[in-house]
């Protein structure tokens, strides 16, 4: 599994009710399903995903969530996952409304603009960051929303969210130290748990 | 049903379950219909693919649509045209595997293809049923269905399959038969019609109803059918299974000749093709039958009795649902499918639900599609891991 899953894994209580937001192929689901009777539903939009998680028993809904949670009724859900689809939203600041309107707890990953490899590549090189948490060209990412660790947190503060956990991920491994002290120059991938007050 | 590429028997593909010979069940215990009145006794046509297991857990039932009927895949004549309405998803290696699965294709009570239905004999009366014959709803349908099931000794489907009105029953077979479904399969279906699909159902009944050899329902006692009713009764059906972009694209503007001939015989392409869909059907079908089913469609609506809440209609369901629509139906269209999901999910129950893009309308449950086919066969193939069920060997060997 993915390094920031791995994390998101342990954050996750035995037998929590989880809607997973841009699910992709249900391996989270999948393992929370089978080791800690975690039950609820995938949303994707892709199509080889959805078709992934069908065979791999995982519930999935095809759904795109720009159009946001409207059919998922208040406090339905214990925690709201989303991993990496924060920066292809329209507007990330609503799905957070929306995730925490939808369950008491969110747990939120995406790419961190302000990783320090990211920093030498537009800094130095003058060029928009390509790495492997950000992948796409310039033209045709799918991420519209870049932001960095201190922007969310600064969101958070905004909206009155508590942030209970964060953690970054660095390519296949959890945080070094050094992205423990300054996640937001050494995090690769950003990783929150924010619950309403 | 459309006419959809397929193959005739001697060119069929290795992945064809070849000939096949309907059966009949017959049964005596009276059936209490939802309408009031009994069925002393009645009859099933139905097929067989596959191999039911020993232990009896590899079986699949197939629910047929509005004009549908038993002959569901494979042929019954050697030099067969076309074979059954569902080929494309039924056989060895197929969506549905013959070769894992044990599957029963039947025609409704009511139907015209065997089943007793308002061709049938009337024992009480010396003749055809006719208009006689009783009202009859999906939760009929699925009573009549569970009796089959005992009497193949079928105590619990592996799934329950069906599209259009066929996803009905198997949404209906889930709340009344909860134990009896391990999985249900409900493909471009809806919780219940929209106005707007009632009203094109009145439309077909009253081109039947008012057509003059309707005889109010005992045309057969003058020796005629009211071929026009129900051949206009088709088109508009027709016009409603098709999207507006398969239409445009299949026949545009066409014209049969070059030239407008400025009169009200067949000139576009698309009126040719109406038309003919309309004559085939009116000498295939019996229009009692036809009406019939419309009402059917028009009386399901399993929420109506937990005051429009379809999460609570669906309490009872056991099983994990797979739902599935397609972009351009407008006929049932995704947003019916998703509140069924969103009901769904609301009562807590495994679902998983995916929107196929395809530009062929309500009819695309009917045809084979490269995603379609990769989901539907990754769900029966989950259905056959949980419920550890083997391969039964090839068709050939049978």
């Amino acid at each position: 599994m993915r390094a920031d899953l791995e994390l998101i894994y342990d954050w996750v209580p035995q037998g929590t009710h989880v809607l997973d937001l841009a699910c992709g192929d249900g391996a989270l689901l999948e393992r929370l399903a089978q080791e800690k009777s975690v039950t609820g539903y995938g949303l994707e939009i892709d199509p080889a995903g959805i078709t992934q998680c069908v065979a791999r028993g995982v519930n999935v809904i095809e759904h795109n969530l720009d159009d946001g949670l409207g059919s998922f009724c208040d406090n339905s859900y214990d925690q709201v996952i989303m991993t990496q689809a924060l920066q292809a939203l329209r507007r990330p600041d609503k799905m957070l409304d929306e995730m925490l309107r939808v369950a008491e707890e969110g747990i939120i990953t995406f790419p961190n603009f302000a990783y320090w490899r990211h920093r030498v590549h537009l800094g130095l090189r003058g060029y928009m960051p390509v790495s492997k948490s950000l992948p796409h060209a310039w033209y045709d990412t799918p991420n519209i929303h870049l932001s960095t660790f201190n922007d969310f947190e600064h969101l958070c503060r905004e909206k009155g969210l508590v942030i209970v956990d964060r953690a970054v991920g660095v390519g296949d491994h959890r945080g070094h130290w050094t992205s423990k002290w300054w996640p937001n120059l050494f995090g690769e991938i950003a990783i929150f748990r924010v619950r309403r007050r | 049903m459309p006419d959809s590429d397929t193959l005739a028997y001697a060119d069929r593909p290795a992945d064809s379950v070849g000939l096949v010979t309907p059966h009949i069940a017959k049964f005596d215990t009276p059936l209490s219909l939802a309408c009031g009145k009994v069925l002393p006794e009645y009859e099933l046509i139905y097929e067989t693919y596959g191999t039911l297991n020993a232990e009896r857990t590899n079986a699949v039932l197939i629910c047929h649509a509005l004009s549908g009927h038993h002959h569901a895949a494979g042929y019954h004549h050697a030099d067969d045209r076309k074979p059954g309405w569902w080929d494309a998803h039924i056989g060895p290696g197929k969506s549905i595997d013959t070769n894992r699965f044990f599957v029963v294709s039947l025609n409704n009570l009511g139907g015209c293809h065997g089943s007793t239905g308002p061709v049938s004999h009337n024992p009480e009366t010396g003749r055809q049923w006719g208009p006689d014959f009783p009202m009859v709803t999906v939760r009929d349908w699925v009573a009549s269905q569970a009796r089959l099931a005992d009497y193949l000794g079928i105590e619990r489907w592996a799934a329950a399959v069906g599209g259009s009105l066929g996803g009905m029953q198997v949404l209906q077979w889930t709340i009344t038969y909860p134990e009896r479904v391990a999985n249900a399969v409900v493909i471009a279906a809806t919780p219940r019609l929209s106005a707007q699909n009632i009203a094109f159902n009145e439309v077909a009944r009253q081109a039947i109803r008012s057509d003059p050899e309707f005889f109010d329902g005992w045309y057969a006692d003058y020796d005629t059918v009211p071929r026009r009713g129900l051949k206009l009764a088709r088109m508009v059906g027709h016009i409603t299974y098709l999207s507006e972009d398969a239409m445009g694209s299949k026949f545009g503007r066409d014209l049969r000749s070059n030239d407008l001939n400025f009169g009200f015989d067949v000139e576009f392409q698309v009126e040719s093709y109406l038309r003919y869909q309309g004559d085939t059907f009116s000498t295939a079908f019996d229009a009692n039958t036809y009406l019939l089913m419309t009402k059917a469609l028009d009386y399901f609506d399993p929420a109506a009795a937990q005051a429009g809440d379809l999460a609570s209609a669906l309490a009872p369901a056991q099983c994990p649902f797979l739902i599935v629509s397609f972009t351009t139906d407008w006929r049932f269209p995704p947003s019916r499918s998703r509140e069924l999901v969103d009901a769904l999910t609301r009562a807590g129950k495994p679902v998983s639900y995916a929107n196929i893009d395809s530009p062929h309308g309500h009819d695309a449950f009917l045809l084979p599609e490269p995603r379609y086919q990769a989901l539907f066969s990754a769900f029966m193939g989950r259905v056959a891991h949980e419920l550890n069920i083997q391969a039964t060997g090839s068709e050939e060997a049978k």
